[in-house]
C-alpha cells in the first residue's frame, strides 16, 4: 500500500501543491490528472525518492521509503519520461540488462516478450535507430517481466499509437486484477472498469498560497 | 549482487565499443600530448628522461578529465542514471561498477600504450616500471576521484570547468607521490614506500569514495 501524507512540493520557491494526501491500494489504477506544470513529475519523483518533499511523507507498506530504500526499490517499478533505454544497444541487451538489475528472479523469453510489444524483427537493432514510439515499447516491455507490485509510470503513452496503448491498458487492469498498483499520467482518456479505477486531480494551490 | 555488477560492467564495455571514439579520443590525446613535448623542447635524452615522469602524470590527468565527460552525463541524459538509481541494490555498489568500468576503459589502455611513450622519453627500463606501477595504483584513484567531480557537476549546464576545478587539486597527492617514485626510480633509490603511500590512498579511495559518489548522485539528481 502507497500513502502520501501531507506532501508540500515546492521549486524554486514556487509552491507546486501542498497538504496532498491519497493512499493506493492493492488492485487499484491511480491516474493522475492535471494541466501541464501542475507538478504531475515532480510528484511522481517524490513517490519515487528520486528528491525529497518539502514537507510530508511517502510511506510504503506503513514505512517511510526514505528510511529502506533497497526494500522499496524491491516492490517498485518506475518509467520516466526519459526511457532510460541505452541508444547504444540492442532491444534485446537493454531488455536483458533491466532483467538482471531489476527482477533477477524472474523467468522470461526475451524474444516473446519483445513480439507481444511488437518489436518482432528489431531484435537486433540499436535501439538509437528505431522510431520514438518503438524506443517507448524497448522501456515499456519492462512491464511484461516485472513482479513489482507497485507501478509508477510517468506518461507511459507518449508516442505509442492506439494498438499500443490498448495492450498496455489490458497488461494494466490485469496486473491490478492479480492485487497490484498502478499509478499513472496521461492526457489520454482510458478504457479502464470503474471498479478498478480512480482518479487524482491535481490543483494549483489558492492565490495565497503560491509562494513560500 | 555481484551479478548487478557484473551487468552493469558489461553494458559499459558493450556500450562503449559501440561508439569507439568515446574511449579512443582520450587515449590519442594522451598520446599526442605525450609527444608534442619532444617537438617543442628538443630531443635532447637526458632533459627528456628528467621531466618524462611529470610529463605522462599530467597528460594521463588531462585525459582522464577528458574522458569524464561521458561517465554519468549520457547516462543523465536518457534516464539510465535516474534507472540506476532506483534499482534494488545498494547504488554505492552500482556507481563502483560504474568506476570500474570506466577504468577499464580509460585507465588500462593508459597502462597499455605507456611503454610506447616510455620508448619516445628514452626512459630506462627501471624508470619505466616505477612508472607502469605508479600508473597502475594511481588510475584507478583518478577515476574514483573524478566520479566524485562528475556526479556533483552533472546537473549543471557548464559543468566541465567545474569539474576540472574540484578535481585537479584532489588529484595533487597522486601526483606528487607518484613523480617522487619515480625520480627516486631514476636515482636507483628504493620507491617501495611512496608506492606504498598511493596504495594507501587507492584503499581509502575505493571504500570512502563511491559512498560520496552515491550521495552526490542522490543531490544532483533531485
Amino acid at each position: 500500500m502507497l500513502q502520501c501524507k501531507n506532501l508540500t512540493c515546492v521549486r524554486e520557491e514556487r509552491v507546486l501543491f501542498n497538504n496532498l494526501n491519497f493512499t493506493l491500494a492493492p488492485g487499484e489504477i491511480l491516474q493522475v490528472e492535471g494541466p501541464n506544470g501542475v507538478g504531475k513529475t515532480s510528484l511522481f519523483r517524490l513517490l519515487v525518492g528520486l528528491s525529497t518533499p518539502y514537507e510530508g511523507e511517502v510511506h510504503w507498506q506503513h514505512q517511510s521509503i526514505a528510511l529502506d530504500r533497497d526494500a522499496y526499490y524491491q516492490n517498485m517499478l518506475y518509467l520516466g519520461h526519459k526511457s532510460g533505454v541505452k541508444p547504444e544497444l540492442t532491444a534485446l541487451e537493454n531488455l536483458h540488462y533491466f532483467h538482471q538489475l531489476f527482477n533477477p528472479k524472474v523467468e522470461f523469453d526475451a524474444w516473446e516478450i519483445l513480439t507481444l510489444v511488437g518489436l518482432a524483427g528489431y531484435e537486433n537493432v540499436p535501439t538509437a535507430q528505431l522510431s520514438a514510439g518503438q524506443q517507448r515499447r524497448v522501456a515499456l516491455a519492462r512491464m511484461w517481466f516485472s513482479d513489482c507490485p507497485l507501478w509508477i509510470l510517468d506518461e507511459p503513452f507518449t508516442a505509442i499509437d492506439k494498438n499500443g496503448v490498448q495492450v498496455i491498458e489490458k497488461l494494466l487492469i490485469k496486473h491490478a486484477e492479480k492485487g497490484g498498483m498502478v499509478i499513472l499520467t496521461t492526457h489520454q482518456d482510458l478504457l479502464l472498469p470503474p471498479q478498478l479505477y480512480k482518479k487524482l486531480t491535481l490543483q494549483k494551490p489558492a492565490a495565497g498560497e503560491q509562494y513560500v | 549482487m555481484f551479478n548487478a555488477f557484473l551487468q552493469i560492467v558489461r553494458k559499459e564495455l558493450l556500450g562503449a565499443f559501440r561508439q569507439q571514439s568515446d574511449i579512443l579520443n582520450p587515449i590519442w590525446f594522451f598520446v599526442i600530448v605525450v609527444t608534442l613535448f619532444p617537438l617543442g623542447i628538443g630531443t635532447d635524452p637526458a632533459l627528456l628522461a628528467r621531466i618524462a615522469p611529470g610529463i605522462i602524470w599530467v597528460a594521463a590527468l588531462l585525459a582522464a578529465l577528458l574522458s569524464f565527460e561521458r561517465l554519468f552525463k549520457d547516462d543523465f541524459i536518457d534516464g539510465s542514471l535516474e534507472q540506476m538509481m532506483l534499482a534494488p541494490q545498494p547504488l554505492t555498489w552500482l556507481v563502483s561498477a560504474k568506476v570500474f568500468a570506466h577504468w577499464l576503459l580509460t585507465g588500462l589502455p593508459i597502462l597499455l600504450v605507456s611503454p610506447l611513450l616510455a620508448v619516445f622519453l628514452s626512459l630506462q627500463e627501471s624508470t619505466f616500471w616505477a612508472l607502469f606501477l605508479t600508473l597502475l595504483i594511481g588510475t584507478p584513484i583518478l577515476s574514483l576521484l573524478g566520479s566524485i567531480g562528475v556526479a556533483l557537476t552533472i546537473g549543471l549546464r557548464k559543468g566541465g570547468v567545474l569539474l576540472s576545478l574540484i578535481m585537479l587539486p584532489l588529484s595533487i597527492p597522486i601526483l606528487i607521490f607518484s613523480t617522487m617514485a619515480i625520480d627516486a626510480a631514476t636515482f636507483g633509490q628504493s620507491y617501495i614506500g611512496l608506492l606504498a603511500l598511493l596504495g594507501a590512498m587507492l584503499v581509502g579511495a575505493i571504500t570512502l569514495a563511491p559512498f560520496a559518489i552515491a550521495a552526490s548522485l542522490r543531490v544532483s539528481v533531485s
